[in-house]
């Protein structure tokens, strides 16, 4: 049996522009495995943010129901939603979104202090985690003092502080440079593995579609296509010989 | 991993945490605290200034002294002029009005930071905690030094207008004269002022602040300054 851990149901959400009412997700209906990398990809204004938001439960649709883990987000409390999006996902944003008064270090431990961990422990577990993104020179340094791919890494890391089953990435690298976003995705596709994180990242950049088990095209706030790695590895040639 | 299990409740944080991570936050940013601070200790000094400079020309005035009257053209039977009143209530009004803008404006441009506190697990009433200890110790702060100033002031213009007499008079305490108005003193006075200020401060940043802590993280952190 597959083990589902995002479904949304008919998932509409509208936006009042003045006196226009602007659909951004028209009926989405898709479902995500357990340990699955998704792209959800599409053109800017598709909608692919939107719906990114939705499942990390960063907004809430106009209509159509978002499951997690098989519960319905819709009827969680205000204290179940904010344990949710503290311990079972982590975010990444296409611009980092750190705080910039806290150093790397106090980014990543500041999930963990909202988690409730005592003091050492979240000192170790940002040692750690740190280390891992390859960033255990630069602990204490601001964000301001680091390069766009080491906020990335940052970002990551504070990402995992505690321990989710599902890390969801907006755009992680449509502000770095080829080289440096190759190197976070190839991160990203290691925790994928290694840790059996589920990944749902949103993007528009094709070196995601090699590392994807599945890509999710939306245009026009709906699902237009949904293609399997097989039909992407096609694809990913086509690319390629196209000059890309 | 966490596997199907049921989604549990947020916590709350001990309040020496949110003192700690407040304290960080306006340690750090403290060029920017600094203006905002600055913002309340101008509202308080004109207001305090304002305000014991007539609480000193009333005093001055019970005490008898003809030449204190004559610099009173206007003064009324009770004691304050209505020229008094009137630049008492409009320090008021601009003290009011800066300290809500600065906080507003200091608010308004870490919508971003709201929000991101909120993806990674931050209660709505944790974010307004934060900002009303902030802005409460920025508050208090400010308005004392304000206050501290406003007096300074007033002082010094008492001086020039009166002399040294003005020592001998000094409306420090409160006092009911028999046939005049209540006194505040100047104690009361400058003790208003820090209240007031940190009111003022509290109530400029925990409103926008709980509104930005009400909306979901993805709207908060679409809000560009």
């Amino acid at each position: 049996m597959n083990d589902i851990v995002v479904k949304t149901e008919d998932v509409v959400k509208e936006y009042r522009m003045g006196s226009n009412i602007l659909r951004a997700l028209d009926g989405i209906n898709i479902e995500i495995e357990r340990g699955e990398y998704i792209s959800l990809m599409g053109p800017s204004g598709s909608g692919k943010s939107t719906l990114f938001n939705m499942i990390g439960a960063l907004d809430r649709p106009t209509e159509g129901q978002v499951y997690i883990d098989g519960q319905n987000m819709s009827q969680l409390s205000q204290r179940q939603i904010a344990a949710f999006r503290c311990h079972r996902v982590g975010y990444i944003f296409q611009s980092y979104n750190l705080l910039h008064v806290r150093s790397a270090h106090g980014n990543v431990t500041l999930p963990m202090i909202f988690a409730g961990i005592s003091e050492r422990e979240r000192n170790e577990r940002a040692e750690k985690l740190l280390d891992m993104v390859g960033l255990g020179d630069r602990m204490y340094h601001l964000p301001d003092e680091l390069s766009g791919g080491q906020r990335q890494r940052v970002a990551i890391a504070r990402a995992l502080a505690n321990d989710p089953s599902i890390v969801l990435a907006d755009e992680p690298t449509a502000n770095l440079d080829t080289i440096t976003g190759r190197e976070i995705i190839d991160l990203i596709k290691r925790l994928n593995t290694e840790q059996g994180v589920t990944v749902i990242s949103a993007t528009h950049d094709l070196k995601m579609l090699d590392v994807s088990d599945r890509i999710v095209d939306i245009r026009d706030g709906l699902v237009e296509r949904i293609r399997n790695r097989d039909e992407i590895e096609i694809e990913v040639g086509e690319v390629g010989g196209e000059g890309e | 991993m966490q596997q199907r299990t049921p989604i549990e409740e947020q916590i709350d944080l001990p309040f020496v945490e949110s003192l700690r991570i407040s304290f960080q936050s306006l340690k750090i940013r403290f060029g920017r605290s600094i203006i905002t601070t600055a913002g309340i200790t101008l509202g308080i000094a004109f207001l305090v200034s304002v305000w014991t400079n007539n609480e000193i020309g009333v005093a001055l005035q019970e005490s008898g002294r003809q030449s204190t009257i004559n610099t009173f053209e206007e003064t009324t039977e009770q004691g304050i002029s209505t020229k008094d009143i009137w630049l008492i209530v409009m320090s008021l009004i601009v003290c009011v009005v800066g300290i809500a803008n600065s906080m507003l404006m200091a608010v308004t441009e870490r919508f971003r930071e709201i929000g991101t506190m909120k993806c990674l697990g931050a209660l709505d009433g944790f974010v307004v905690r934060l900002f009303l200890l902030e802005s409460g110790f920025q508050g208090f702060s400010g308005a004392l030094i304000g206050a501290l100033i406003g007096t300074l002031g007033a002082v010094l213009l008492g001086l020039k207008d009166y002399g040294l007499d003005l020592f001998f008079y000094f409306p420090l305490l409160p006092a009911q004269p028999e046939n005049g108005p209540m006194q505040l003193g100047v104690i009361v006075v400058i003790l208003l002022g820090c209240i007031l200020g940190m009111i003022l401060a509290v109530i400029g940043s925990s409103f926008p602040a709980w509104r930005a802590a009400k909306l979901p993280p993805a709207e908060a952190m679409r809000t560009e300054v």
